[in-house]
């Protein structure tokens, strides 16, 4: 397996099989924060220790016999193109920060893309899982296991009454930070959530945008996670955050539905004009393109579209990226060329998107 | 949206800062940013980090007022043994150096940690498997005698001598006997 099987595709195998409420939830995530016991954190560890995390990892984790999770496989990011670095941030494999400051940063993913273990980030290692449509429970289970497979190999720094000991004070205790992505356009259209976001960040969640810390809310989706870690269970974290997440689904549905009932025509041309700017602008600017696409996504979930899988959007999401666009032009394009070649590859995968179904 | 800082430019960062349920949302524009320093900026294309956050809300000055006069007068003289971090540099950069570090600032951390998780300043969740074998035994001893104390208090006394047993065999580090005792009960 090499990079490529990873940079190539801007789906993830994991996607194929839409998970509940996959047409609002376009995944779940969890994250488990974990440091090596008797090494420095990486807040203020030099290049050599940062090295024997490195080597401790392709050590044990790396040779270790996987059959118990499955096989994981190592990049170093030093010896990635940049490119390919940014299409691993833009597929939600890894985080922006180990894709640009990080000593000796590493991933290991599995070939489905469910699993990444981050090395060298913020913390020595960061375990992910991440699952389509609303599964957080059964991502912490997935999680759960590999967690416990590099503790068979590795001690942790652990705490009796702190948990897991982590550089960062806010991931302390359980390490865990749940999240998942939301499409609310029926909350942005009814502008209910301006109301909503507050609401949801008094219960001690984060809303963010696509791309995490710092990014907005583009194309209508929502980073929702808990920011809590410490004096609560990561059965109840998940769970306080599964309930309130099934609560904005009820809300963006019933948004929805009193879009169609009382402004339809509106809607569904919004929808269709969307659709025609994808189908024919020569020039198409990312915000520009991932609003279009937002729409049309909606469209498919309402109805008015039934010849264009909601699966081709999800990827149009991703494949629109700067990282990924430049990866499919072979190399660094200006920010004019990409907007150009953005609009191509959009009329091509929508051209032949129509012609499978039709 | 104009910022708020300078009421010129546009606000190019906007973001909402959530202190004990209290929210104050923040619009600003580039320059005024980086005026601002790092309480705002971090290098690179991340632009605005946690961590920023976290250091302005540990360096609040009544924190740091009424710890200077508080039990602990050298609070800021504080240093890790063993990664060297000073207490102030934690406060700086709002994160830790080393597992240590927990240790070392222990008595300062719980206003800090009540601020960053509700309240809280005990983990309740996952212990690790291997490492967590001594505190699973702790913490099973510690249950078993509070049902001892309780089986003495109903007067059942022969349940209570079963659970006694269970007890001396765990403290000597026989869970398999103390696993099969328990069985009995």
């Amino acid at each position: 397996m090499t990079l490529d099987h990873f940079a190539q595709n801007a789906k993830s195998s994991w996607w194929n099989e839409a998970g509940p409420d996959a047409d609002i939830v376009r995944s779940s995530r969890i994250r488990l924060a974990r440091n090596f016991r008797d090494y420095k954190f990486p807040t203020i560890y030099n290049k050599e220790e940062a090295n024997e995390i490195m080597e401790l990892v392709k050590e044990k984790l790396e040779k270790s016999n996987a059959t118990v999770v499955g096989n994981l496989e190592l990049f170093e990011l030093e010896k990635l193109e940049p490119l390919e670095r940014q299409v691993l941030v833009e597929k939600h494999l890894i985080s922006p920060n180990l894709a640009e400051d990080s000593l000796y940063a590493a991933c290991l993913l599995s070939e489905n893309e469910e699993i990444s273990i981050m090395v060298n980030e913020e913390e020595h290692i960061r375990i992910q899982c991440m699952v389509s449509g609303l599964q957080l429970t059964e991502a912490l289970e997935v999680a759960n296991k590999y967690d416990d497979w590099v503790e068979q190999q590795i001690d942790y720094a652990y705490d009796e009454e702190r948990g897991y000991l982590t550089s960062c004070p806010t991931n302390v205790g359980t390490g865990l930070r749940a999240s998942v992505m939301m499409h609310l356009p029926g909350l942005v259209l009814t502008r209910q959530i301006n109301k909503i976001i507050p609401a949801i960040n008094q219960l001690g969640l984060v809303v963010r945008g696509m791309y995490g810390e710092g990014s907005s809310a583009v194309g209508n989706i929502f980073q929702i996670s808990n920011q809590i870690t410490l004096g609560k269970s990561e059965k109840d974290i998940v769970e306080d955050l599964t309930s309130v997440v099934q609560q904005i689904i009820a809300q963006e549905r019933s948004a929805r539905e009193a879009l169609v009932k009382t402004s339809h025509i509106q809607l569904e041309d919004r929808v269709y004009r969307s659709l025609g700017v994808l189908l024919n602008a020569r020039i198409i600017e990312s915000i520009e393109a991932a609003t279009c696409i937002s729409d049309v996504s909606l469209g498919i979930d309402l109805g008015y579209i039934k010849n264009i899988e909601k699966s081709v959007m999800n990827e149009l999401m991703i494949l629109t990226q700067p990282g990924f666009l430049q990866k499919y032009a072979g190399g660094p394009l200006q920010p004019y060329e990409r907007d150009v070649r953005r609009a191509s590859l959009i009329r091509e995968r929508l051209d032949s998107a129509q012609i499978e179904n039709s | 949206m104009v910022c708020q800082e300078c009421n010129q430019r546009p606000a190019a960062l906007h973001f909402t800062k959530i202190i004990n349920g209290e929210k104050k949302e923040i619009h600003i524009c580039d320059k005024c940013a980086q005026e601002k320093g790092d309480l705002f900026m971090q290098s690179g294309a991340n632009g605005f980090s946690i961590n920023n956050l976290l250091s302005g809300l540990l360096n609040i000055e009544p924190f740091l007022q009424q710890k200077k006069t508080s039990t602990f007068p050298h609070v800021e003289e504080l240093k890790c043994k063993n990664c060297h971090l000073t207490f102030k540099e934690f406060v700086h950069v709002g994160k830790f150096g080393c597992a240590t570090c927990y240790e070392e600032f222990k008595d300062s951390l719980d206003p800090i940690l009540k601020r960053v998780h509700g309240g809280n300043t005990a983990h309740v969740g996952k212990i690790p498997e291997r490492l967590g074998e001594s505190i699973h035994l702790r913490k099973q001893i510690k249950d078993l005698k509070s049902e001892l104390k309780s089986l003495i208090d109903q007067e059942e006394f022969e349940q209570a001598a079963l659970v006694r047993d269970q007890i001396r065999l765990l403290e000597k580090g026989d869970e398999a006997a103390a696993e099969e005792r328990g069985n009995q009960l």
